[in-house]
């Protein structure tokens, strides 16, 4: 595979050396002379210098083949936003990935339409949501291309799904239970299981349903 | 007429006392509360400190009852994407962005964006004025 990694720093230079590492092909462009230089020890021809953003400067990374993958992974999300619209939209690369630096820049990069995206601070939160222990409902994944999203549910005693079997409860359209974890152990959802309280049920439903879910699931 | 400018350097802060004195309703959004100064002591218009990649702040300058709006901070990605912004998610009519990189200028021209590049015009304007001057032609040069 071909891939081209914009921005060499800490994320840039460790995704570039694994895929190295995986045998790909590829070429790393990093703008700062003293991050260049060091990267040039390393990756030698593998590393360019220039601003990614530069249409040239991508020409002579061999933009136009195109690269299978082009990884948009500098410190600046508008520069992120535009490598991903130039790969895409000029030189038809086939996939782009974003690294979203500042979470409430999110919306533009969905505006423009750039997908998969990265950022590292709203994995963290989620995580952190995972961990506490009364969360009602958090977001797992969102599946932007297919206007998907999952959620985990953590159901209690005063829920009303909780000793109803699946198939009775009144879901909402583009919803349905993946599966149900309880005590470590994690199970398909299937129409005759039942939910009990302390459940922690994995849901997928288009973005907007969360309210409807959380009415079946959590309070009448 | 309402116009959000987002950038207040030297060009912003021109275009911003330029529209105002035209009648317009301008609005100003800059990161540093210095560039205030550029709009002179008496400024009438908004001023909003902040980066204009922030809706809320686009919001607060009024981009959604705006007739045009200027893009014209120092960054060319940064001018790019809020251009599209303004556009896309705002749906403003009128929305004027500079990019200096002539290639990405045009790029995004060709993609239904108003894009000025003030290097372009430079340019061009150099080139004119080159052709402009009395020079002997190169076949007129005699060599001794």
């Amino acid at each position: 595979m071909y891939v081209i990694v914009a921005g060499g720093g800490k994320v840039g230079a460790n995704v570039a050396r694994s895929l190295m590492r995986l045998g790909h092909e590829l070429t790393l462009i990093e703008q700062r002379r003293d991050r260049f230089e060091r990267l040039e020890d390393e990756f030698e021809h593998q590393v360019q210098r220039g601003d990614a953003t530069e249409l040239f400067v991508l020409e002579r990374a061999g933009i136009a083949r195109p690269p299978d993958i082009v990884l948009a992974l500098t410190g600046d999300d508008e520069d992120n936003m535009v490598i991903c619209q130039l790969a895409k939209e000029k030189y038809g690369v086939p996939k782009v990935i974003a690294r979203v630096n500042d979470p409430r820049n999110q919306a533009h990069f969905d505006l423009l339409g750039i997908s998969p995206t990265i950022c590292a601070t709203s994995s963290i939160m989620a995580m952190v949501e995972h961990e506490v222990p009364e969360h009602e409902l958090i977001h797992l994944l969102e599946l932007r291309k297919e206007n998907l999203e999952i959620v985990e549910v953590q159901i209690d005693r005063d829920s009303p799904s909780a000793g109803k079997r699946v198939e009775k409860l009144e879901l909402p359209e583009g919803a349905r239970l993946i599966s149900v974890m309880r005590e470590g152990k994690a199970e398909i959802a299937v129409g005759s299981t039942t939910l009990e309280a302390g459940d922690q049920v994995l849901a997928i439903l288009e973005p907007g349903k969360e309210d409807e879910l959380r009415r079946v699931l959590l309070r009448a | 007429m309402k116009a959000v400018v987002i950038g207040c350097g030297r060009v912003g802060s021109s275009i911003s006392l330029q529209l105002q004195r035209e009648g317009w309703d301008v609005s100003v959004v800059d990161e540093n509360e210095d560039a205030l100064s550029r709009l002179g002591e008496h400024w009438p218009g908004v001023f909003l400190v902040g980066h204009g990649m922030d809706t809320d702040l686009l919001r607060e300058a009024g981009i959604e009852e705006a007739d045009a709006v200027v893009v014209a901070t120092d960054g060319d990605n940064t001018n790019i994407v809020i251009g599209q912004v303004a556009q896309k998610r705002f749906g403003v009519g009128c929305v004027v962005t500079r990019v200096l990189d002539p290639a990405r200028a045009r790029l995004y021209r060709e993609r239904g964006m108003r894009t000025i590049s003030p290097t372009e015009v430079a340019i061009g304007e150099l080139m004119e004025a080159v052709r402009a001057c009395e020079v002997p032609t190169p076949t007129q040069v005699v060599h001794r």
